[in-house]
């Protein structure tokens, strides 16, 4: 396996996808990742220089809308699905000191 | 030997567009609605929600970028920028990262020397605003409301240019007044429809590179700006002549006690993982939509001063005051328009609206009175309906609640008295009432007219023409 | 004939003639699904009293002749990653166990207006990540040809659910050969469409630049009908696209005389069943008898479509499920300390492996340093791969191909090994990211008695030469 994983890589990719691993778990993890990467690396074979990366696949710009005010109030609606609220908020653990 | 040091500075503002709906969804954007009654599955980040970019908001981003001499991106898009934190219900934020819409601009300003400088202005690109996180004290949680998800916002990121408060306070002006001529935003830094971050770093005199910098938020005032420069200057100073080095990190500024702290978490990676949103296409400008855009751009205020030069009567100095909020500068025109005098105008402007929204704090673009009342007022006092203390009078009514003077001076009978009969047999009874002054008058004390005079009026509860009042006086006791 | 064993077309028209009712045939179809669903799991919710409702309802307005078409009446399966609202959609994660939408995605409301009875919601991979639909939290759904074997994914509830007489018809979404695998590994046929011709307003989202929504159903008119009504131009989603030619089913004419039909030499070759490449090559040989002109070519960079797939989609994934965090709707965890804990055990315990598998990777390739090497490599890829397919539809109408190397694999035999299973997805994901429209259309069977699949892969808005070609065979296929 041409890519190895640390042990500080997994734990900092659990910081950004917001995900916690058990031990276990993060050696599966270590070895399904540079599986996957030793895989994609097979993309460095093509020559991809002058290449325009494609994000969109067609060709379609310009999607606008107009600046007209369509929605109203749709609280209820909102928060019914909320694992807690108060007030009409949803409910957090507390953000700052 | 003491070192010398200096400061290097660059902004990123943020500037919430004057849009009615959102950036993304057709929500209203209108200020004090009850907690998320403002909001729909796309701002509050719902599965399965899309997301369609509000045409005005790219319109006011490039007429903001042409008024600040930026080249426009023919080609932009829109990136997300990931990141956890409950203000931003998708956890990511829509933005620009890699093809914003505005490049390479900048504003002239003046510098406390007199001299002029260009501020360069890297970049303006449009994003989305967060919600509001209120503290429960009671419970020790925090609470989400989304109504401010999703407003519109412009970033503009200038070049670290500046090099003092001053300076910075200069270019945040020039920008303010640039974005309100185009009507663009009300650019309030109290409400927070602008905000100002500031990387700031210190240099020695003469170094050609820059120091590491810090970015400080939370400045909700010209006044915690300034505060905030010299506060993280002289931190700096201090850090590098104790042999420390300065840490590359965001801090919030306290302004109550005038000093920051590192915003810093071990959860906060600061990796964004910027990446084309896949949601929304693609921007290509056409020649034909930058020339809509640039005929519809407004008379900005340098040639709005070159104007009222050219064709009203009024001191520079006025004319420097009246076009420095655009608001005022409407309230001019528009008063003018409709037949008032320049001069008189100018002097209601400068004189009892100023005086009145320094006094009560009102905001240029927060007047409630019409240019037609004003021009009725005016009105009133040439054709002397009302002598000029009636006038003020009614006019601290007119500023609070924008009545009509016409009216409100018929209702409170406040119109002057201009019935010679009752005017002279009024100042009959004040020569008989007051023997003394009449006499220290006909002895060469002139100012005992005055007096004479204030009794009249209040014997006519104010309604005569003072002018009048005088010249009767000195008839009649000249007999 | 039984009403559970009808196409949409011959339900509607009974239905119309006034031989059934849109309630009877819901209520047969709810019959089928109390009697079977036990053994298949196709569904994660059914809504009984809902279908019987609307059913009463459309079949007022066939009977006041509002609803004349195609679908008026008909009970349909919905994939539950499509929001309907008032009705439970998990995306069959634990993360979504609760959720309910508070609006109609733009394809489901599509329906409705030609008349649809939504029965429930199907059983899928976890957030569409998967191949077999074992990766579901409510269980793996079985293949109702054979108990033992997986009904393919991510559609696997809704393939199976067609296979099964659970509903007439099903729509799915296809973001790397999920509706045309399943479609292949049931039995039945199932179309991915052109991007941007289905809207995806209310499509929970995988890859949001490779999703489509699309058609399972039992036969290829049907497909054209479903299509049809699911196709439109939604202002709510910048991607959809204003299409004039949307009369699919006036495609539906036996004749493919003189159409150009090339097949991929790569779609041929190493890893490919044997069973699966006769049956394959035999449809095509159908094509040809009937006036196609077939002949091999090289369609290069087949195989980094795959690794160019895994990277863009695992990065959109990683992005577009980064909204499930336990504050506005779902799964929260009981006990946490503090807002960083309270995500991380939300979503850790909320997602499963696979899902977790590619947020991390996902998460990865986008990171500082690794952006340019990994994500931005890929999209220059994609762009070649785009290029390699305006070359071929330069000198074909059609590319013909099987759908997955195999038949149907036994429950459990796939996940052992995520990179095997992503290899079976190599003559469909192209599809998704060059986005083409593709069908899958049964050609018979192996010795095992496991459907087969034929697929057709047409250039961008040309579903109706698919259509057309996919008729033609299936006419044929049936008088065997």
């Amino acid at each position: 396996m041409a890519n190895i994983i640390s042990d500080e890589t997994i734990e900092y990719v659990g910081i950004l996808a917001k995900l916690e691993l058990s031990d276990e778990e993060k050696e599966q993890a270590k070895s399904d990742m540079g599986r996957m990467l030793d895989y994609i690396d097979k993309l460095g074979e093509l020559d991809t220089t002058d290449v325009e990366p494609m994000s969109h696949v067609f060709r379609v710009e310009n999607v606008f809308r107009e600046d007209v005010v369509t929605n109203g109030d749709e609280r209820e609606r909102l928060l019914s699905n909320a694992p807690q609220e108060k007030d009409g908020m949803f409910v957090v653990p507390r953000t700052f000191e | 030997m003491y070192k010398e040091y200096e400061t290097v500075i660059g902004l990123e503002v943020h500037v919430e567009l004057a849009t009615k709906t959102k950036i993304f969804c057709g929500c209203s954007t209108a200020f004090g609605a009850a907690p998320n009654t403002q909001t729909c599955p796309v701002c509050t980040g719902m599965p399965g929600s899309l997301p369609v970019l509000n045409k005005q908001v790219l319109e006011y981003a490039i007429a903001v970028g042409l008024a600040t001499n930026c080249d426009i991106t023919r080609y932009a898009k829109f990136d997300r920028k990931n990141y956890f934190y409950p203000d931003n219900p998708q956890n990511y934020q829509i933005s620009q990262l890699y093809l914003p819409i505005c490049r390479n601009g900048g504003v002239e300003i003046e510098t406390a020397q007199g001299g002029k400088k260009i501020v360069g202005i890297h970049e303006i690109h449009m994003e989305e605003d967060a919600g509001k996180l209120i503290h429960d004290e009671w419970e020790d949680c925090s609470l989400v409301d989304y109504n401010r998800s999703g407003v519109p916002l412009i970033e503009i990121v200038s070049e670290p240019d500046m090099r003092n408060a001053e300076e910075v306070i200069a270019y945040l002006e020039k920008l303010r007044l640039v974005i309100q001529y185009l009507g663009a935003s009300d650019c309030k830094l109290q409400e927070g429809s602008m905000r100002a971050d500031v990387n700031l770093s210190v240099r020695e005199v003469g170094a050609e590179a820059f120091g590491t910098r810090t970015e400080m938020k939370n400045l909700n005032s010209f006044k915690a700006i300034t505060r905030a420069i010299e506060g993280e200057t002289e931190r700096q100073i201090d850090l590098m002549e104790a042999g420390e080095s300065v840490v590359q990190e965001t801090r919030r500024w306290d302004d109550t006690k005038g000093e920051s702290y590192a915003m810093r978490s071990k959860e906060d990676a600061q990796d964004y993982r910027y990446f084309p949103d896949p949601d929304l296409t693609p921007i290509s400008v056409s020649e034909e939509m930058l020339q809509e855009i640039r005929a519809r751009q407004p008379e900005f205020r340098t040639e709005k001063m070159a104007r009222y030069r050219e064709e009203f009567d009024i001191p520079d100095y006025d004319i420097d005051i009246i076009t420095g909020e655009k608001p005022l500068a409407d309230l001019f025109e528009a008063a003018v328009a409709l037949g008032a005098q320049p001069k008189k105008v100018s002097n209601w402007i400068m004189g009892e609206t100023l005086r009145l929204m320094k006094e009560r704090e009102v905001d240029a673009s927060d007047l409630r009175f019409s240019p037609e009342n004003l021009a009725k007022l005016i009105a009133l006092t040439d054709t002397k309906q009302i002598n000029s203390s009636v006038a003020k009078e009614v006019f601290e009514v007119m500023f609070e609640e924008n009545v009509d003077p016409e009216r409100y001076v018929d209702e409170k009978g406040l119109k002057t008295v201009n019935d010679e009969g009752a005017l002279k047999k009024t100042i009959e009874e004040v020569i008989a009432a007051n023997p003394q002054s009449v006499e220290d008058y006909r002895n060469g004390k002139e100012k005992a007219i005055g007096f004479l005079v204030g009794q009249t009026m209040k014997a006519m509860k104010g309604k005569a023409d003072p002018g009048a009042v005088n010249q009767m006086l000195k008839e009649l006791l000249q007999k | 004939m039984n009403v559970i064993e009808m196409t949409a077309a011959q339900l509607s028209a009974a239905i119309r003639e006034g031989k059934t009712t849109a309630v009877e045939a819901a209520e047969a179809v709810l019959a089928q699904i109390e009697k079977e669903d036990k053994n298949y799991n196709c569904y994660v919710t059914v809504d009984r009293d809902g279908a019987l409702t609307q059913a009463r309802a459309v079949q007022a307005k066939i009977e006041a002749g509002e609803l004349t078409g195609p679908l008026a009446g008909v009970p349909v399966a919905v994939k539950d990653n499509i929001c309907t609202e008032g009705l439970r959609t998990t995306c069959s994660s634990k993360i979504l166990h609760n959720f309910v939408p508070t609006y109609t995605a733009e394809a489901v409301k599509n329906l409705q207006k030609a008349g649809a009875v939504i029965l429930g919601k199907t059983n899928m991979d976890e957030f569409a990540m998967g191949s077999t639909t074992e990766t579901s939290a409510y269980g793996p759904t079985k293949n109702p040809r054979n108990l033992e074997h997986v009904p393919g994914g991510s559609s696997g509830g809704s393939a199976a659910a067609v296979a099964a007489d659970e509903c007439i018809y099903a729509i799915g979404s296809d973001t790397g050969g999920s509706i045309r695998q399943p479609a292949s590994y049931c039995g039945v046929v199932g179309m991915k469409p052109t991007y941007g011709t289905v809207s995806r307003y209310g499509l929970i989202a995988y890859g949001s630049s490779l999703d489509q929504i699309g058609p399972l159903t039992k036969d290829v008119r049907d497909c054209a009908a479903v299509l049809e009504a699911l196709a439109s131009h939604d202002p709510k989603d910048s991607t959809s696209v204003s299409r004039a030619d949307k009369d699919f089913t006036a495609a539906l004419t036996e004749d493919v005389k003189g159409l150009r039909i090339g097949i991929p030499i790569d779609y041929l070759g190493e890893g490919l069943d044997d069973e699966v490449r006769t049956a394959v090559l035999q449809a095509a040989e159908v094509l040809e008898k009937k006036g196609a002109l077939v002949e091999r070519f090289d369609l290069s960079l087949v195989e980094y479509a795959i690794p160019a797939y895994y990277t863009i989609a695992a990065a959109e994934a990683s992005s577009n499920l980064e909204r499930f965090d336990g504050i506005k709707y779902g799964y929260r965890t009981e006990e946490y300390a503090g807002l960083h804990n309270m995500y991380k055990k939300s979503r850790s315990e909320g997602f499963g492996e696979e899902v977790k598998r590619r947020i991390m990777l996902g998460s990865f390739v986008l990171s500082s340093g690794y952006y340019d090497a990994y994500y931005l490599k890929a999209l220059k890829v994609k762009a070649l791969i785009k290029k390699a397919f305006d070359e071929a539809f330069a000198k074909y109408d059609l590319i013909l191909g099987p759908v997955a190397p195999t038949t149907a694999p036994k429950l459990g035999e796939s996940l052992a090994d995520p990179i095997q299973m992503y290899l079976g997805d190599i003559y469909t994901i192209a599809v998704n990211l060059a986005g083409l429209p593709g069908i899958s259309v049964p050609c018979g069977q192996d010795s095992k008695g496991l459907p087969i699949g034929l697929q057709l892969i047409g250039d961008c808005f040309q579903e109706k030469k698919l259509l057309r070609a996919a008729y033609t065979y299936e006419q044929h296929a049936k008088k065997l």
